[in-house]
């Protein structure tokens, strides 16, 4: 099905399933222990031997020599691959370093064997008698230091520079000016899950249980590294725990899974210890940012500039932090940059809200700056620099221009922009009135008190994406498609947009995912999926109307689904009866014209926090979180809720404690395990607040739903550092904000 | 995980002398550090002496009106204990404030005591660490310091101890008892348990091959208001940056130590006669010695402030 014209009425639109907050359709697996994860395949490979992976001592150099004898001879180990055997391999487009290193080592984990044997143990305990000797280049791991030296390089969806009228010249004119310097560390996804795989080779096919968010991509990546037909490789991931981007890719566990049960003749299962997930996958880059904003007197911007520089691997890609500034808000005179700088550290590659996330994390720190300088309300001054069309529109200058593009003279209007409205409505249900506006005033007990509030932004993309629906004879829908669900609520909503658009109640729909023998789906990432693959669905049960129209013999334009029936005026036929002589099954998908160029498709929100700073220790503890957002149709008010409130755990972490430590000298993430990677506990978390504008969006897809899962975390931080700076009176630009930041600028303890 | 054998003794004698018989033996009691540490190799005993049933789980009064704790106890019974919750509020306070539910209702006494430092290096075998690797160097040193010590410290290591409970225990003069392989019982103070790093960061405690720890003994409640204060980035579950622990009398006199600054409980005898005097003085006192790390320097003032918040509560 095409959609190139904006959504009419349709059958979604009866809202008797979707838009209910119903419970995850897959939650009682997980808390039974039922919902089969890719290490845990009992059911279709019963015996699988275990593989255990050896990463790199260095970051960047070679390996001299292996000494392998000694694992090679210890108990239960069936096989070693290395690069030295494991026949010729390419490489992934979507990786920037080698999956199996070695001899050249390109970071510090980089797998350069996997142990295979009997036992996890054994596998473990091989592994760990490997001898390596290696020749340690150095290597560059400062992003400060290669500022200098960074290259110009292109952002996703946009060119590396992008201007608009004359920043210099408005920004040096400008009566009120804010330039700061900002950060952001390195992160890790740290979901709970790490990357895992059961690889099964039967003669020259293989079949990969794995833990990854896009299955065909996924398909053409491992067909690309092991060299084989893709149509000889199938993936299979029914429940993912956790991937926030890190799950993207085609990682070390599946192919090294694939090598180990080749060499070895067995199924092979196996994990990435969680000591390797930080160094050995990716993360989301660091960042410097400098961000200049200038203001009329009244506050209306004349000029805003976000210039960015992170690092990466040669060949690798920069994070996209200026982005979100191109579309946010007004002002006449603008200018972004993007540089890279190329870092021996391990990959830097998308993580939640990639770009938007670090972006947000420093412009809405600038916005309260300026806000502060202008003696504004902060919420104020963002109304007053709202804009409904796009201001710098650089995506479509960047096909005239490779470097420097400039907004086309074409306006080019969001479908959708309540930013506005979204924080009208969070400033009235969160008490903003009560904020005083002077810094380090409020104090309740031994804590300092502070509210803080940020913009949240983030794109709505459009991709296509197939299913397969069936009627079975016994009344029942099967829906069909690759996919995944990473905890988000897809099983759930795609149950839904079948009830809905067959008529049937929810427990009569089977949904099945993340196969690669399914119908390809837009996969999840870049909070698309939820919005494309209902869709999908929308586009196969449409098809499979016409079907049951037809077998019945009633006019499709006319029929009803509804109820367990057709229904065409006062007559009504049980929907199974079209599947008395055997299912019917439909299958069709997605594909978009070019509504999304006609229209800016983003989602919005407004971030409201409280926090505490302990007067003495400088300890912060947030108190009180608000989200509100806007962004199209929310399938289920339930799961919706489920992704903000983790997204805003997320930022709660960017914020407060998320870092990435580097050993500037080695090379390396120091703190990896979830014992020195601090993320969110309970205990940090207090009520979180969300609720949902009411829109829809007929430019994005049959469903008029957009995305929500990145939107949520795309703000927080700021959000947060805003709070701690109206509870202290100390601004704090490098994340993490953590006490010894504030330590020396706090009153004397009285 | 290197491959070991395995022992269940039925006595703390025949416990001891297993381990003075065995090179590369090791005690494992609840197995929350020392599982960890042998998956990563960086323990690699040959022989565990299982110690769990010993019979050593019981708090008992003792004869000079203080209160025996078998060295078994866990963690969680020690916190909830209802003399313990009376009479050494602090140290309930201390146990509450470490770990989780799940470690707690695991861990034991002895075993809390012998708690392996958290050095991010120390846990990383490819890097450089003294402790685990005497004469392979520091790499923390100049690397990144910001949770390690900064008093006590050498140029060998700057590791810290990281337990909420043997603060506690510090404050409170607990002893804790030994018997060895010949069968001969020892008592150690706690000032004299732990060690600081020196040369050979790799030795942490006094006690001497084969000695097992059977329980550690509190003298007789020195009453006061008990505070145990622990600083750290996340809410819960995380290592302390810094903690004081503290008795204070009426008067303002009484007993101060910290945690999360040194390779043991710091406690220095002249900061605690500073106490009257107030936070700053007691804080120079407790860190006169101290050569933080660029990363670490703010553990001074937030030392200084922490006991500032401490001693007003006391004053309360």
């Amino acid at each position: 099905m095409k959609f190139d014209t904006p959504a009419t009425t349709n059958p979604i639109d009866q809202l008797k399933v979707i838009g209910k907050p119903l419970d995850r359709i897959d939650g009682r697996f997980k808390t039974t222990g039922t919902a089969r994860y890719s290490y845990e395949r009992h059911d279709v490979v019963p015996n699988p031997a275990y593989g255990h992976v050896l990463g790199a001592a260095i970051a960047k150099g070679r390996i001299k020599s292996f000494d392998l004898a000694a694992a090679k001879s210890a108990p239960g180990v069936l096989a070693i691959v290395t690069a030295d055997n494991a026949g010729a391999l390419d490489k992934g487009k979507n990786n920037t370093a080698k999956l199996l290193g070695g001899p050249e080592i390109e970071h510090y984990h980089q797998a350069i064997a996997v142990v295979v044997a009997e036992s996890f143990e054994q596998a473990r305990a091989a592994a760990q008698l490997i001898r390596v000797d290696y020749q340690d280049d150095g290597g560059s791991f400062d992003l400060r230091a290669g500022m200098a030296d960074a290259k110009p390089a292109k952002v996703l969806g946009g060119p590396a520079d992008s201007a608009v009228g004359d920043f210099a010249t408005a920004f040096a004119a400008a009566p009120v000016q804010l330039e700061q310097m900002y950060s952001t560390p390195d992160e890790s996804h740290a979901m709970m899950e790490p990357h895992a795989t059961t690889a099964v080779w039967d003669g020259d096919r293989l079949t990969l249980w794995t833990s990854n968010q896009m299955i065909a991509w996924g398909v053409g990546e491992v067909a690309k590294t092991l060299k084989m037909p893709k149509e000889n490789v199938r993936l299979v991931s029914e429940y993912i725990g956790g991937g926030f981007g890190s799950k993207l890719f085609v990682r070390t566990d599946a192919i090294l899974a694939a090598l180990g049960a080749r060499a070895a003749g067995r199924p092979v299962k196996l994990t990435l210890q969680r000591a390797l997930v930080f160094n050995n996958t990716t993360h989301r880059p660091a960042t410097v940012q400098r961000i200049r904003i200038g203001a009329d007197k009244d506050g209306k911007i004349t000029a805003i500039g976000h210039e960015s520089w992170s690092g990466d691997l040669p060949g690798g890609k920069p994070d996209g932090a200026v982005s979100q500034t191109r579309q946010l808000y007004a002002g006449a005179n603008r200018m972004t940059a993007t540089r890279l700088a190329v870092l021996d550290l391990p990959e830097g590659n998308a993580m939640r809200a990639p770009g938007e996330a670090s972006g947000m994390m420093a412009l809405e720190i600038a916005v309260d700056e300026i806000a502060e300088k202008l003696a504004m309300d902060p919420i104020e001054f963002r109304i007053l620099n709202d804009t409904q069309v796009v201001p710098d529109n650089a995506k479509e200058a960047s096909k005239e221009s490779q470097t420097v593009g400039s907004a086309s003279k074409s306006e080019l209007p969001f479908s959708q922009r309540q930013l506005v409205q979204c924080f009208q409505t969070g400033r009235d249900r969160f008490g903003w009135a009560k904020r005083n506006p002077k810094p380090g005033e409020v104090r309740d007990g031994r804590w300092l008190v502070g509210l803080g509030v940020a913009a949240a932004f983030r794109n709505n993309q459009l991709t296509k994406s197939a299913a397969r629906v069936r009627l079975e004879q016994d009344g029942r829908i099967v829906v069909e498609t690759d996919m995944t669900d990473i905890g988000t609520g897809s099983y759930t909503i795609i149950a839904q947009t079948a009830a809905e658009m067959m008529g049937v109640p929810i427990d009569k729909v089977v949904v099945l995912l993340g196969d690669s023998a399914f119908p390809v789906s837009a996969g999840s990432g870049g909070q698309w999926g939820g919005n494309n693959s209902t869709a999908g669905v929308y586009a196969a049960c449409i098809k499979l109307r016409e079907m049951i129209a037809q077998k019945l013999g009633v006019n499709s334009a006319e029929a009803a689904f509804t109820d367990g029936e057709v229904r065409t005026g006062a007559r009504g036929v049980a929907l199974a009866d079209a599947a008395r002589d055997g299912a019917l099954s439909a299958e069709d998908g997605i594909e978009y014209g070019d509504l999304d160029k006609k229209y800016q498709q983003s989602t919005f929100g407004a971030h409201f926090v409280e926090v505490g700073v302990d007067a003495a220790t400088a300890e912060i503890r947030v108190r009180r979180m608000l989200a509100v957002c806007a962004a199209g149709r929310i399938l289920n008010p339930k799961t919706a809720r489920s992704q903000v409130i983790g997204a805003m755990t997320m930022g709660v972490g960017a914020a407060l404690m998320e870092e990435l430590v580097v050993d500037k000298r080695r090379g390396f993430f120091v703190n990896h395990d979830l014992a020195g990677y601090e993320v969110p506990v309970h205990g940090d978390i207090p009520h979180q607040e969300v609720v949902f504008l009411d829109e829809t969006d007929p430019m994005s897809s049959p469903m008029k739903a957009k995305g929500i899962a990145e939107l949520g975390i795309c703000g927080v931080a700021a959000a947060v550092a805003n709070a701690v700076y109206n509870a202290t009176g100390v601004r704090v630009r490098d994340y993490p904000v953590t006490l010894d930041k504030l330590i020396d600028k706090l009153p004397a303890v009285g | 995980m290197k491959p070991f054998s395995f022992e269940r003794p039925n006595t703390p004698a025949e416990a001891a002398a297993a381990a003075a018989r065995v090179d590369g033996a090791k005690f494992v009691a609840g197995g929350t550090n020392l599982l960890d540490l042998m998956k990563l190799q960086i323990e690699t005993p040959t022989h565990l002496i299982d110690v769990n049933r010993l019979g050593l789980d019981k708090i008992e009064a003792s004869s000079d009106g203080g209160l025996r704790i078998g060295a078994l106890v866990r963690n969680s019974d020690l916190a909830a204990d209802q003399r313990v919750r009376r009479d050494y509020a602090v140290l309930s306070r201390a146990l509450l404030a470490g770990a989780n539910g799940q470690l707690r209702n695991q861990s034991t006494t002895a075993g809390n005591l012998l708690q392996r430092t958290r050095c991010p290096y120390f846990y990383d075998t490819n890097q450089p660490c003294n402790k685990r690797l005497p004469g392979s160097g520091c790499s923390a040193l100049h690397g990144f310091s910001r949770q390690l010590g900064i008093v006590g410290t050498s140029d060998a290591c700057i590791a810290t101890h990281p337990s909420d409970m043997a603060v506690a225990m510090r404050l409170l003069d607990a002893t804790v008892q030994t018997v060895n392989g010949a069968g001969a019982e020892r008592r150690i103070a706690i000032a004299d348990f732990h060690r600081l790093p020196g040369d050979t960061p790799q030795i942490e405690t006094t006690l001497q091959r084969g000695e097992l720890i059977t329980a550690v003994t509190l003298p007789k409640p020195v009453g006061g208001k008990h505070i145990y204060r622990k600083v750290r980035d996340r809410a819960s579950f995380a290592f302390a940056l810094i903690s004081v622990a503290a008795i204070v009398q009426r008067d303002g006199t009484g007993r101060v130590a910290l945690g999360g600054v040194a390779h043991k409980p710091w406690r220095v005898e002249a900061a605690e006669a500073a106490m009257p005097r107030g936070a700053k003085a007691v804080a120079e006192q407790l860190l006169a010695e101290a050569m933080p790390t660029e990363q670490n320097a703010y553990k001074r003032p937030l030392v200084e402030r922490t006991l500032g918040a401490v001693l007003a509560e006391a004053k309360g």
